[in-house]
């Protein structure tokens, strides 16, 4: 792996549905060009979840915007290669892009709230989804189609729900309605974007077991964008974490959650709050604040939060770290510091605090 | 700082002998009333429902539950912003639920709040030292050295650049903002200070930094705190007891140890049960609550959670339980409190 | 629904009966009378007070007040110097200058308004809202600018210059348009329309770069809105979210506006039917105030004043119907 001239590449699985690689988003605007991505490389099995985690402007949802073909492509610079099921959607002309979205790939959001529209019954919009990408559907095939999805979401009494507006539904049962619309076509692929971000725990643990029902049945492909580490140690097979539009570590999940390797990752974890280990210990938080991505750092674009930056000579502020193999297979780290400092580190500093005790 | 501390610690506990709660809130109620409807049959939201408890000088007490709980509404009536349909609030021995002019002015210096939005609740149009002497300016009190002097020195307290005086909210990052707020909270040597999820609107990394301060401060200035939050996890690290509401009641309060790690109620089990936590990769045993919490308006009859619990009988939806202590410890509102260690 | 209903009519009837008294009132504290007006400069104070008494001035205002009310709900009876004259309910009384029924009057210049009123919105909300929409969906575009700078340009633009140069290049110049007029629609349509396509023109084009603003505005911040992205990632074509998604939303705002636009003209567009020499009830009010013609003045004032009222409540209604969310009480 080590000895891949791109190392980024290496981590493209050819078996999976979807393929990512080195995926670039800009925004030219009048205060300079935002790279909101900047060279992410990533892929996922149907079947599996590949959980993203940053903070806000770290890139996680500009980059799942840019999957579904979702951006302004008259203010978006957008490179390199977007695989869904073997076609590449960079590039593709809008009218085949809408045809695969909804179809091939759906999403979820954070708010259902503001993501379903207020004045159309919950289902007709169901509906909607299903009749545009099934053209010859009747209408009341649809309506039928969409009450048996509301079923199977779990809403009880689906045939009165779906005539009821969403400011009539409880923030999860939107959720579900939510999920009911972006499965009714099997999609292979399902983005979500802080799906449970806006709901209470108890309703965040039905929603994400919901959702690994649904996974198990119909083998989609999962993208679980989050900020919690616990929602995605929870869900997700593998790990990318990304800071400043850049991808910082990818992992399994174990190897990500057990045996961290960038410290911005350390930074996460040791700033949680855990219920479990000593809760008087103080949390290690990160200094200072997430970078503009129109004026990122140089070098390292972690290094001025970073509490090991410069302890090789000047890399952290002037060389871009790379994807390289962090020790064990699959598990790759963006630092400049070498493996044998980063274990001792970690030992040293961090497997006290927070969640990562 | 830590002299700063000393002295308003030791002030802490003379003036109010040891033992005795700062805060004793007896039969909380709130009603709001609403209409329903195509005719509008006037209805009331059963907000909060006979909350009882008590904070002692230097505690922590959190208050956890999930949206509509009563949480926040709880705590806006212990800072007077919402008056009490009936119900208690003593604070330092003194009847003050329904102190008025004057006095309640007086009383708002000793019960301060931070809000959860730290974007809503600072004046965009004034500088941050205008937000920070404001407190000062309206009780009109002349600290010595001035108000100027006392700003900086607030601000230096919660971490920020004392120099920064003349800046705008919007010079600032949110969690600089929540730092403000609190600068301002502590302007009036509060004795208490009512925290109404002060971090859920923050970036991760950046929750951290306010917690840290927060817990600097309680220990450095021994405040007494009622922190009001959803997230159990922050609860935990910031917080010695914890009373955790449901549809407007109190089913459990207890100690960190109590309710972390025995909880009696079923509810308290389910809810730290459903929190993700990075310790545990994968889905583990999870206590699947079904179903949504029931409306406030017509609350379910006997224990307001029998509908969703799956140790409920027959007794459950007939008699509503009693606070009572239980085997662990903990006061719960449960006829058949659970024993043994939750995970 | 109904609990509502009830609860605005009777605030409606509330608010019309204080608009009568107030107008009443503000009439009295005139200084002239309209017996002045009436009778010329050079008049005796004998005549003056004979004219007063056959308009029934010289009774005190609370029973001229309790009189008119009267006639409005049970019709009243004049007596002219011997002259009896039946008024049936609803009685508005006679004007003071032509002795007409005012009701007569109102029937003859109320239609007139109301068809001005009714192209002109057509012309407004179709180019208006049509203007806005496109826009904000080719925002930044040269058509965006364009549409935008005119509509600025038609903003600022005054009825009477508009109307002034639209008579003068279209009909008095070119002849392609024939003289502002009014037909009854039920006697002629084609020359009803043709007779008034100049001032719905004028007043439509000023009124529509207003909501061509608006509705550009609304669209923008609507097409930003989450649930025009959920719609188009369910692989929705672009004219179905426009159409279905956005614009439904969009321009919910904009029937409030129009309705209480509706409602203002309707009361008259004196300015408009001045220019364009219809005879509308804008300026019988505008001519009865200079007048001091009481009756008249009572009548447009109420007239003006029902249409308003009634219109936001029908607007308040609509809402309901639009957004499910509404609930009325």
């Amino acid at each position: 792996m080590t000895t891949s001239t791109s190392p980024a590449a290496a981590t493209v699985d050819p078996e999976a549905y979807l393929q990512v690689r080195d995926l670039r988003v800009q925004f030219p605007t009048e205060d300079g060009l935002v790279r909101a991505v900047d060279g992410v490389t990533f892929s996922v099995r149907r079947g599996q979840t590949l959980g993203i985690v940053g903070e806000s402007g770290s890139g996680k949802s500009v980059t799942s915007m840019s999957i579904l073909g979702l951006h302004n492509p008259d203010r978006t610079k957008i490179s390199g290669e977007i695989s869904v099921g073997g076609k590449n959607i960079v590039g593709m002309k809008e009218e085949q892009i809408r045809r695969l979205r909804g179809k091939d790939m759906a999403m979820i959001f954070q708010d259902p709230l503001s993501a379903l529209h207020p004045y159309y019954k919950v289902g007709v919009q169901i509906a909607e989804a299903y009749k545009v990408h099934h053209p010859s559907a009747s209408k009341k095939a649809a309506t039928t189609r969409a009450v048996e999805m509301l079923d199977r979401v779990g809403i009880p009494q689906p045939q009165r729900r779906a005539n009821q507006y969403p400011h009539e539904f409880s923030g999860g049962m939107r959720q579900r309605a939510m999920i009911a619309m972006a499965l009714v076509n099997d999609p292979a692929l399902l983005i979500a974007d802080e799906p449970t971000t806006a709901l209470d725990v108890t309703v965040q643990a039905q929603i994400l077991e919901l959702l690994e029902d649904l996974q198990r049945e119909f083998q989609s492909a999962i993208i679980m964008i989050t900020h919690d580490l616990g929602v995605v140690s929870q869900v997700a097979d593998d790990v990318l974490v990304m800071y400043g539009g850049r991808p910082v570590e990818t992992g399994s999940v174990e190897q990500i959650m057990k045996r961290p390797q960038h410290p911005y990752t350390w930074g996460l974890l040791a700033s949680v709050p855990s219920l479990h280990g000593d809760a008087n210990v103080d949390l290690v938080p990160i200094k200072g604040n997430p970078p503009s991505l129109i004026n990122l750092p140089t070098g390292c674009a972690f290094n001025p939060r970073c509490r090991y930056a410069g302890q090789n000579g000047n890399r952290s502020f002037s060389e871009v770290p790379e994807l390289r193999s962090a020790g064990e297979a699959g598990h790759q780290v963006a630092c400049h510091m070498s493996f044998e400092t980063r274990q001792r580190l970690y030992a040293e500093d961090i497997a006290h605090a927070g969640v990562a005790q | 700082m830590t002299d700063l501390a000393d002295s308003t610690a030791s002030a802490a506990t003379t003036t109010v002998p040891a033992r005795e709660p700062l805060l004793k809130v007896e039969g909380l109620t709130k009603h709001f009333p609403v209409r329903s409807g195509g005719w509008g049959k006037a209805s009331v939201v059963r907000a909060v429902e006979n909350v009882s408890f008590e904070v002692r000088p230097g505690e922590t007490l959190g208050l956890v539950g999930e949206s509509g709980c009563g949480k926040t509404t709880t705590g806006r009536m212990l800072v007077r912003l919402l008056e009490p349909t009936s119900g208690k609030i003593t604070f330092e021995g003194e009847d003050i639920t329904r102190t008025k002019g004057a006095k309640l002015r007086k009383l708002r210096q000793d019960i301060q709040i931070i809000f959860q939005d730290p974007y809503a609740s600072l004046n965009p149009r004034h500088t941050v030292g205008r937000i920070v002497a404001m407190p000062l300016q309206v009780n009109g009190i002349e600290p010595p050295g001035g108000v100027k002097k006392r700003v900086q020195e607030l601000l230096e307290t919660v971490g920020l650049n004392p120099e920064h005086y003349n800046r705008y909210p919007h010079e600032f990052s949110g969690g600089q903002r929540q730092r403000i707020g609190i600068a301002r909270a502590l302007a009036l040597k509060p004795k208490l200070i009512v925290a109404d999820e002060p971090v859920s609107a923050l970036d991760v990394s950046i929750q951290a930094q306010v917690v840290n301060l927060l817990r600097q401060l309680q220990r450095d200035l021994g405040l007494s705190f009622v922190f009001i939050a959803h997230d159990l996890a922050v609860v935990r690290h910031f917080c010695e007891r914890i009373a955790v509401m449901y549809l407007g009641r109190m089913v459990e309060i207890g100690t960190r140890e109590q309710i972390y790690e025995k909880p009696a109620h079923p509810y308290t089990r389910a809810l730290l049960s459903a929190v993700p936590d990075v310790t545990r990769l994968g889905s583990a045993s999870r206590i699947k609550l079904e179903g949504d919490v029931p409306s406030p308006i017509d609350p379910p009859s006997g224990c307001v959670f029998h509908t969703r619990c799956w140790k409920a009988q027959e007794k459950c939806s007939a008699e509503a339980p009693k606070l009572l202590p239980n085997p662990n410890g903990s006061t719960s509102a449960c006829h058949f409190p659970e024993t043994g260690k939750l995970f | 629904m109904l609990r509502f209903l009830i609860k605005r009519l009777l605030l409606a009837s509330t608010t019309l009966v204080a608009i009568s008294i107030v107008t009443f009132l503000l009439f009295f504290a005139v200084p002239t009378s309209p017996a002045w007006v009436m009778c010329g400069r050079n008049c005796s104070p004998e005549r003056i007070a004979q004219v007063e008494q056959s308009l029934g001035l010289d009774q005190p205002i609370t029973t001229q007040y309790t009189d008119f009310v009267k006639g409005v709900f049970a019709g009243r009876t004049f007596d002219d110097a011997g002259t009896i004259r039946e008024c049936d309910a609803p009685c508005l009384g006679y004007s003071f200058r032509s002795q007409e029924p005012v009701t007569d009057s109102l029937a003859r210049t109320l239609p007139v308004t109301l068809s001005i009123v009714i192209g002109a919105m057509v012309v407004f909300l179709t180019v208006g809202i049509g203007l806005g929409m496109l826009a904000a969906l080719r925002k930044g575009s040269v058509f965006d600018r364009v549409a935008i700078g005119a509509s600025v340009g038609f903003a600022s633009t005054q009825t009477y210059t508009l109307g002034g140069v639209l008579l003068l290049v279209l009909v008095y110049s070119t002849g392609i348009l024939p003289n502002p007029s009014y037909t009854p629609i039920t006697e002629n349509p084609l020359a009803w329309a043709s007779g008034l396509l100049l001032p719905w023109i004028t007043l439509g084009l000023i009124n529509s770069a207003l909501y061509a603003r608006l509705s550009r505005a609304q669209m923008i911040e609507t097409l930003t809105e989450d649930f025009v992205r959920t719609a188009r990632a369910k692989g929705l074509p672009a004219r179905t979210v426009n159409r279905r998604h956005a614009l439904r939303a969009a321009i919910t705002p904009l029937v409030t506006i129009a309705g209480v636009d509706l409602g203002s003209y309707l009361g008259g567009v004196v300015i408009t039917e001045s220019v364009f020499s219809l005879n509308g009830i804008g300026r019988a009010a505008a001519d009865a105030v200079a007048d001091l013609n009481l009756p008249l003045v009572m009548a447009t004032v109420l007239v003006a004043a029902f249409f308003i009222v009634t219109m936001n409540i029908i607007v308040d209604m609509l809402y309901a119907v639009i957004d499910p969310r509404v609930r009325l009480g």
